[in-house]
């Protein structure tokens, strides 16, 4: 069910008419639309907004990690449609245990090194990526970096 | 792409579909310090013959943590870090990250403030061309060029150093106006290089432009589909020497971008050449846009007016009161930013350069992500250079124009 708030947001308004289970809530902040997707609907949702919504760029894919609150981690998609000159960002909650949500490059390619970036600096998991490493760390690095509870100096000396 | 593990596993991998398949293929390494590949990157190629087969680029030797550092700055302190994410384009970086906070705190940046700030912007854009030109001419084999292009750098570092003492990291922006003041004579030191400039870069082009290796070397190499360039989030010059117009700063203009006059140049060849011929020519407009700002420049305050975010001036902190007690506050602690998130995208040199910043309430940042170019255009470099010819791999990939610490943070 969409939110009351969301409801002069074409686009939030067609991915309800899409999937009405998609959306889990969403904001309008300082011009800047964000509509929150149920982690399990992203795939098909970014594929409509794709091909149904000329979303065809994919900016970025990054994450922030919201610790000690639960859910921990937020996966955050921008996306621009150079069709209609305009920029959405979708958000999806995940769990601090085990958190994992569905890989988006079948819809864009260019999801590929996003998503291995927050695998590797957050411990995000990606199904069905093509690639699953590490890539900006060293090969057999422990942790994930950007996680709050790992220390600004990290472990080693 | 390698569908494997580790670049060790990868290169393991191939050696076994070898032996099974009967061919010699060849595996090589390029980097991470290759001397052409601009920094340390480096690209595993398989080649048939001279045919590359697959590419596998292996980044993350420049990684130095900077979205993590961010968390425990301060969000004014946090400006010198964006300096260093792109080296060749300081102040790009700057303006992303101070239009992004600025944007979470709703300040008004006065107009002098953001004349200058595309004034500047647009001296970093050439003088990220300018090396582009330089190294990447330098890897075709025209070494000429690379002396005459650090000849105009060399002006635009003084003149980056007349601003901030700074001749790299600047961190001339800052969040609520500039740093300092414009110095005493900046107007007449832009203008005596600005006016000759257009000459300089027709000085390029006589080297290089109907230059028959240069058209050999370059023209009809590096091709890439629109489709795919979009895909793979290939942004900037790239995108425009293929035909298609988008530039953030006519499709959403940011700091007055709207007041200046320019054109978005685009090519539709959608190869080395048309790169650089989109690169020369944004090049020409960036010094219409230096002119006109330089001309037009309006006067009045360099800084918002805001206390709690803004230094106050020297002499007020010496008399009064209420200028100590801020000067104070923002020096031991820092501003608050109200909580809220904003994306900011503008056009550096290189393509979309987009400034994710997180607020919750408080002085830190709690998250900062930067939404790098180089990035972007990198992953692209296997669709690129698989199927062509290993000598031209160092053509394509100079013609996407990335810098390693803005692929690596």
């Amino acid at each position: 069910m969409i939110p009351d708030n969301l409801r002069e947001h074409a686009v939030a308004v067609a991915v309800d008419g899409f999937d009405g289970e998609a959306i889990t809530g969403g904001k309008q902040d300082r011009g800047e639309w964000t509509v929150e997707i149920a982690p399990g609907k992203i795939v098909s949702v970014c594929g409509f907004l794709k091909y149904d919504q000329q979303f065809i760029r994919l900016s970025t894919v990054t994450a922030v990690d919201r610790y000690p609150a639960e859910p921990r981690f937020e996966v955050v998609y921008h996306l621009y449609s150079i069709e209609r000159n305009e920029w959405l960002r979708l958000k999806c909650r995940l769990p601090g245990v085990d958190p994992v949500i569905e890989s988006v490059t079948s819809v864009w390619r260019s999801a590929n090194w996003y998503e291995r970036e927050v695998f590797d600096l957050f411990g995000i998991q990606f199904i069905n990526h093509p690639n699953p490493r590490r890539i900006l760390m060293p090969e057999g690095w422990e942790g994930h970096p950007l996680r709050k509870d790992y220390p600004i100096t990290g472990y080693r000396v | 792409m390698s569908e494997s593990g580790t670049p060790g596993q990868f290169m393991a991998t191939l050696e076994e579909e070898q032996t099974q398949s009967g061919t010699r293929r060849m595996i090589l390494n390029m980097g991470p310090q290759h001397p052409s590949t601009h920094g340390v990157l480096r690209l595993l190629i398989e080649l048939d013959g001279e045919i590359i087969t697959r590419c596998d680029p292996d980044i993350g030797y420049l990684h130095t943590g900077i979205e993590k550092e961010f968390e425990v700055k301060n969000y004014q302190q946090a400006v010198t870090l964006t300096d260093r994410v792109d080296y060749l384009a300081p102040l790009s970086n700057n303006l992303g990250y101070v239009l992004a906070v600025e944007k979470l705190l709703g300040l008004d940046i006065p107009p002098q403030a953001q004349w200058m700030r595309v004034m500047l912007a647009e001296l970093t854009r050439l003088n990220s061309h300018l090396v582009w030109l330089g190294t990447h001419a330098l890897d075709i084999g025209a070494m000429t060029v690379f002396l005459y292009c650090f000849r105009e750098r060399e002006e635009i570092l003084r003149i980056f150093e007349m601003f901030s003492g700074q001749r790299m990291m600047t961190s001339y922006f800052r969040i609520g106006g500039l740093a300092l003041e414009p110095p005493r004579g900046w107007a007449k030191r832009v203008k005596a290089f600005i006016d000759t400039f257009p000459s300089k870069v027709d000085e390029y082009e006589e080297l290089l432009t109907n230059n028959r290796i240069w058209i050999g070397r370059t023209r009809g190499v590096g091709f890439i589909s629109l489709e795919d360039m979009l895909d793979l989030g290939i942004t900037g010059p790239m995108l425009r020497a293929a035909g298609l117009k988008v530039d953030a700063r006519k499709d959403r203009p940011y700091s007055s971008y709207e007041k200046f006059d320019f054109v978005v140049p685009t090519r539709q060849e959608n190869d080395v050449y048309a790169r650089y011929q989109v690169r020369l020519e944004e090049m020409r407009q960036s010094a219409r846009i230096i002119t006109q700002a330089m001309e037009g420049m309006p006067s009045g305050p360099w800084k918002a007016d805001a206390p709690h975010v803004v230094l106050p001036d020297r002499e007020k902190m010496k008399t009064q009161m209420e200028a100590l007690i801020y000067h104070f506050k923002i020096v031991t602690e820092g501003f608050r930013v109200p909580e809220g998130e904003v994306y900011h995208v503008i056009e550096s040199p290189r393509g979309e350069l987009g400034y994710y910043v997180v607020s919750d309430g408080t002085t830190h940042p709690v998250r900062v992500h930067m939404r790098t170019p180089s990035f972007g255009n990198l992953q692209a470099v296997p669709k690129m250079v698989e199927g062509i010819l290993i000598a031209d791999v160092i053509a394509s990939i100079g013609s996407m124009d990335f810098v390693l610490g803005d692929t690596d943070r």
